[in-house]
């Protein structure tokens, strides 16, 4: 077994015997539930507006290639630098770089998984550049140096006073401070930092193609002060988040927003098109944007499973998910986690290192259910799996079984040939330990349907 | 009515009574039941599992044991949500086209059949408590049943029938997922059992047997006063 997948198994079953953690996801989930179900009321047709979302992000992942050039010739006619990342550490180089013809010492940072997918905070401080995380959730997160727990809301598995505690120890205040209180902590802690920083760096949840601009989400308005204050802007961003045109955001912002939280529409949604331009009082004298493959373009390549780079990072799979909702966002050891992170993470990363994540489901089906762009989630595990057996990645002892297992399938004969009673002998013997304590084992009957058809019907 | 029966691979090995409780309620109905007893299995283990080679060959042979214009019923939304909406993706393109086609068509899970088929809800049953149902996964989300079997046993005599909370979500059973990931299935079915005791009672229903057979582990084990029961089951009780 792969370390990952034994790390895997071990954090799951600590986390999935955990009732206090299971307390406060399903308490915030359940939260979540009721917001998005008051949210999709503001569709008249919801199955309608998915399935035209879908069709947007296929026509634009087909044309990736065109408009991902269109993106990058009107993104540049505004003066904005355009910089091709073919892997995590090309975007990192760049980075860098950008930072020391700055001579930064300091970065604000919003809320964007594709920087947590290059670990960039790690790396710019073992260059002793400081990057603040800005968004609340976030900034709790790193006060704690855990990763986020959810692509959405990062410190959901925190209890209000979880975080009353870890500031009390990180920042010295009073250990019984409210949510509030504690808000106005981070606020008076981040003004500084925006004033400082010398870069500001934002992912984006949209490309645009045809203003050439990305668009960014965000409750807090860190965002936009993470952009307004330093004189350099620099976006990361995975190329599949790219969409064909600014019309489209009527659609996909809505959408993002009721799944996503389930608010209408999210409180701040920007669109940067550009550094500042000539006449303007306001904004970054430079704009970056580092499109970033980093493993993407092998789902493209991979015609089945290329509808998951439909995904809108809006988190309900994770939300809907009853084996996420019993171990938690850390136990999967990648960046993107849940149903959504088990489809592409072993595309992503290496189907060695984590196929193990595509077989931990119970293929209960609510993933696809939920998803705003219909993406099939589920079934796209089956793929990965199948092609986990034709790449060869599975063991010679689960081929035999299987062999095993269609040779006794295809003969009637063959499994009458046992009685029920040696049958669970055989269980007992050899099906109990993986079974587990917590179960007693299913009882065979000491004889089959078939033979009591036979027995009764003649 | 001619009816053909279809007892996956784990009800014939582990619960041959349900399969019997089901002939019961189909010949009261007037059907005439039969069983062709070359069959096995539809083959969703092993493409589960990702060996679809494998799953086709035994596909293959389901295919020809229940090449029937008769009508196809199975106690069990898994099994049946596997032929209807995965045998397209095993046979794309195969001489079996029109032959899975049909299958699709014929084949129903069995309180499907009662409800959409014979459009009967009422078969006199009789049972004394209290009832949650467990929508399985399979019969859910791959056959869209909900409301069915619940009017169905709102019509069983002496039986009070009690939304558990989450009944949509998943037991954790999911085939070899719970022995691969033994912990996690048995945190989803520990969540699933409290909810059904909670809801005050005595038995928990489902349409597939393969929860229940997880389910039941679990409540034997930690000697809980709920008994599992297959809707065949119930319906066939009391008469």
């Amino acid at each position: 077994m792969h370390q990952n997948a034994s790390s895997f198994l071990e954090k799951s079953e600590k986390k999935a015997g955990d009732l206090g953690h299971r307390q406060t996801i399903n308490f915030n989930i359940g939260k979540y539930n009721t917001a998005v179900k008051a949210g999709k009321q503001q569709f008249a047709d919801l199955t309608t507006a998915r399935e035209r979302a879908k069709n947007i992000k296929w026509r634009a992942l087909d044309n990736l290639d065109k408009h991902l050039e269109e993106f990058e010739q009107n993104l540049t006619k505004r003066g904005g630098k355009v910089i091709w990342a073919e892997n995590a550490q090309q975007a990192l180089d760049e980075i860098l770089a950008i930072c020391k013809a700055k001579q930064c010492k300091s970065i604000v940072k919003s809320k964007s998984m594709a920087t947590e997918e290059v670990h960039l905070n790690s790396f710019l401080a073992k260059h002793d550049i400081e990057c603040v995380e800005t968004d609340l959730g976030e900034y709790i997160q790193q006060l704690d140096g855990e990763p986020p727990y959810h692509i959405v809301t990062p410190a959901m598995h925190k209890s209000k006073e979880d975080v009353a505690r870890l500031f009390a120890e990180k920042l010295g205040t009073p250990p019984d401070l409210t949510p509030q209180q504690l808000t106005l902590v981070a606020r008076e802690k981040l003004r500084q930092k925006y004033l400082d920083a010398e870069i500001g760096i934002t992912g984006a949840n949209f490309i645009i193609a045809d203003i050439g601009g990305v668009a960014v989400t965000e409750n807090e308005g860190n965002a936009r002060l993470s952009t307004a204050f330093p004189k350099t802007h620099i976006v990361l961003v995975g190329i599949e988040k790219m969409l064909p045109s600014i019309n489209d955001l009527a659609l996909f912002w809505p959408l993002l927003a009721t799944y996503g939280t389930g608010q209408n529409v999210t409180v701040y949604n920007s669109i940067f098109s550009g550094p500042r331009q000539e006449g303007e009082t306001d904004g970054p004298e430079e704009m970056y944007v580092i499109l970033m493959d980093n493993g993407r373009t092998n789902i493209l390549m991979d015609t089945e499973a290329r509808e998951s780079l439909y995904c809108i990072r809006c988190g309900s799979c994770l939300n809907a998910c009853p084996v996420y909702k019993n171990i938690g966002g850390h136990s999967y050891g990648t960046t993107y986690s849940g149903p959504i992170g088990s489809v592409i993470t072993p595309h992503l990363r290496g189907m060695e290192s984590y196929i193990h994540l595509s077989y931990a489901s119970s293929l209960c089906g609510n993933c696809t259910e939920v998803c705003p762009v219909r993406i099939n989630i589920h079934e796209l595990l089956l793929h990965n799996r199948h092609k986990a057996v034709e790449e060869n990645y599975t063991s010679g002892g689960e081929k035999m079984s299987w062999f095993g297992w269609k040779q006794a399938s295809l003969s009637r004969r063959m499994m009458n040939l046992v009685s029920g009673n040696v049958k669970n002998l055989f269980m007992k013997k050899f099906f109990a330990k993986a079974w587990g304590d917590d179960r007693e084992l299913p009882v065979f009957a000491s004889k089959s349907f078939n033979q009591l058809w036979k027995e009764r019907r003649k | 009515m001619n009816v053909q029966l279809f007892i996956p691979c784990f009800v014939d090995q582990l619960f041959p009574e349900t399969g019997f409780n089901m002939v019961k309620v189909l010949e009261k109905l007037g059907c005439t039941v039969n069983y062709n007893p070359n069959q096995t299995c539809c083959g969703q283990p092993a493409f589960n599992a990702g060996y679809w080679d494998e799953a086709r060959s035994v596909a293959n042979k389901f295919v020809k044991d229940f090449h029937t214009v008769d009508y196809i019923v199975a106690p069990s939304g898994s099994c049946t949500g596997f032929v209807r909406n995965y045998y397209g993706k095993l046979f794309d393109n195969s001489a079996a086209h029109n032959d899975v086609k049909m299958l699709r068509k014929h084949l129903y899970e069995f309180t499907e059949f009662l409800t959409d088929v014979l459009h009967v809800t009422d078969l006199g049953a009789t049972l004394n408590g209290v009832a949650t149902y467990h929508d399985a996964c399979g019969a859910l989300r791959e056959c869209g049943i909900k409301d069915g079997p619940r009017s169905l046993l709102s019509k069983v005599k002496g039986l009070e029938l009690k939304e558990m909370n989450d009944c949509e979500v998943c037991c954790g059973f999911g085939g070899t997922f719970a022995v691969k990931f033994e912990p996690i299935s048995i945190g989803m079915g520990e969540q699933k059992v409290n909810n059904a005791v909670a809801s005050g009672a005595d038995y928990l229903i489902s349409t597939d047997l393969s929860c229940l057979m997880h389910l039941d582990g679990y409540i034997r084990k930690h000697e809980l006063n709920i008994k599992t029961m297959h809707i065949a089951d119930v319906l066939a009780s009391g008469w």
